[in-house]
């Protein structure tokens, strides 16, 4: 069972709006790595995501998760399989009328028998965690980006998922804050042992952060290679992704071609 | 009543109340108005026909009729989808879009229990209500109309008001005070739910949900009416 994969895509297909966004994309998620996707703007990672736990339904293909096919499961089953996710949306997406605590209390509300107060106290330690218990009594409208993402990966990780899913976990942040997100995704994995797979379009986070990258061009899988493997690709489109970043992080870059 | 029971649950208590402050006390301002205004003007219409053959007492009954009957939940509908219902859809189109909807789902919360679902019995207990209030307000405005326009004595009008009003007038226009909120709460959250990409497409959820709530009542009112009184 261990040497199963975490997520599986089979030749995955889909179609928006008359465009195929994925085109027969097939790749593995491995237990407890970090797997991170990354891509131009629209070529189709967030859809990629959204297979993964069902969101979108793909037209050709299958997606797995660990031995069950969650593209074809329906009602309770599904409902478990995404159970072993956590998500952390683009935008965030806590609910606006929420305070941050009642949003990270959600899942616990919903989904669990917990009292009120090891809710509270499960809430409170997982904000500590992440830094932001201080702004529990806020609603997330009066929250920095950077603060609203760590509030959204605390209600994603609240209820102790397998595999927590990021989309761009630190777009449209200030590189320090983008770096504290990274350490925080390595800490989440260190100390729940979690399979993560991250979406993003800063290379610099990509390098530091996965165990492996795959580059999503115009909906097609390009590669899947380990950070040093990738930066040494000769594949056109990969050296076309690095060098529309090279310059602008070169010497970001070339501390992490000493790794 | 299911309505009234999910009110009452506990886990649904907190977001019921709110959404019943939402539906209820937000539109009364509005609503007021409106009823006072259709009452006033059927009392003023009818009382000038009336008045031709010395029976403008009768007054009280036409405006309790019509308002008990057709007005009073009609306009109760008109207000609240304008108000509540384009808010409703305005909010869920928001959330879909801001993917909130999509982190419902992932969580397995059912965004219909979660979320239609204190709506619709807020809507289901206060829209009767409200629709009550309507028709006191137009009576009321009638009876101000009739004494101070056409000299109908208040307690002639009220007389006559009470005499020709039967149980069955109100308890059809409550029927379809509820159906309405039905259908308002229905059409929003499923405009809302469908509203595709960007802030336009929480304009066009909100302005379809208008359109189609008032075509909706219109016809479904008139298919209530038509299957109890003929
Ligand atoms: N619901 C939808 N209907 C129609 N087209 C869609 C839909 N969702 C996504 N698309 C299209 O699919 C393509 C891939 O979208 P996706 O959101 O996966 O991009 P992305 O790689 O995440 O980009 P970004 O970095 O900007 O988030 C885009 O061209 C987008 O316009
Ligand atoms: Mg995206």
């Amino acid at each position: 069972m261990n040497g199963e994969p975490a997520i599986r895509f089979e030749r995955v297909g889909k179609r928006l709006g008359g465009r195929a966004v994925l085109d027969g994309v097939s790749f593995e998620v491995r237990r407890g790595e970090i797997f991170v996707i990354v891509g131009a703007s629209g070529s189709g990672k967030s859809v990629t995501l959204k297979h993964m736990v069902r969101l979108l339904t793909p037209d050709e293909g299958r997606v797995w998760v660990g031995c069950d096919c969650i593209s074809e499961a329906r009602g309770g089953e599904l409902a478990r399989l995404r159970d072993r996710f956590g998500v952390l949306f683009q935008g965030a997406a806590l609910l606006q009328w929420l305070t941050v605590y009642d949003n990270v209390a959600l899942p616990l509300r919903e989904k669990t028998t917990l009292s009120e107060t090891e809710i509270e106290a499960r809430v409170m330690a997982q904000l500590e965690a992440l830094g932001v218990a201080d702004a529990a009594d806020r609603h997330p409208a009066d929250l920095s980006g950077g603060m609203q993402k760590r509030v959204g990966l605390a209600r994603a990780v609240i209820l102790g998922p397998e595999i927590v899913l990021y989309d761009e976990p630190t777009s449209g942040l200030d590189p320090v804050t983008s770096r504290r997100i990274d350490d925080m995704i390595l800490e989440m994995r260190e100390r729940h042992g979690l399979t993560s797979v991250v979406v993003t379009h800063d290379l610099h986070s990509a390098l530091a952060i996965g165990d492996r990258i795959a580059l999503i061009d115009r909906g097609r899988l390009i590669e899947v290679r380990t950070p040093a493997d990738f930066l040494r690709s000769d594949n056109e489109v990969v050296r076309a992704f690095l060098s529309a970043q090279y310059i602008t992080r070169r010497g970001a870059w070339e501390t992490e071609m000493g790794r | 009543m299911w309505a009234l029971r999910f009110v009452l649950s506990r886990r649904n208590r907190r977001e019921v109340l709110v959404q019943l402050f939402v539906t209820g006390i937000k539109s009364l301002g509005v609503l007021s108005v409106v009823a006072a205004f259709i009452g006033m003007i059927l009392a003023l219409q009818t009382g000038l026909e009336l008045r031709r053959y010395g029976q403008e007492v009768n007054i009280g009954t036409a405006v309790t009729v019509v308002m008990v009957r057709e007005m009073g939940p009609f306009m109760t509908g008109l207000v609240i989808a304008a108000s509540v219902g384009a808010a409703i859809a305005a909010q869920m189109a928001t959330m879909t879009v801001s993917e909130e909807i999509a982190a419902l789902e992932v969580m397995s919360i059912d965004p219909v229990r979660f979320l239609v679902m204190p709506r619709l019995a807020a809507m289901l207990v206060m829209m009767p209500l409200l629709t009550v209030y309507t028709n006191v307000l137009g009576v009321l405005g009638g009876a101000v109309v009739g004494k101070t326009q056409l000299g109908v004595a208040l307690p002639a009008y009220f007389d006559n008001a009470i005499q020709f009003v039967r149980n069955k007038d109100l308890y059809v226009g409550l029927f379809k005070a509820m159906v309405f909120g039905v259908i308002i709460v229905t059409v929003a959250c499923q405009q809302g739910f469908q509203a595709s990409e960007g802030a336009v497409g929480v304009g066009v959820a909100t302005r379809r949900t208008v359109v189609i709530s008032f075509l909706t009542i219109l016809a479904v009112g008139y298919m209530i009416t038509r299957l109890f009184y003929t």
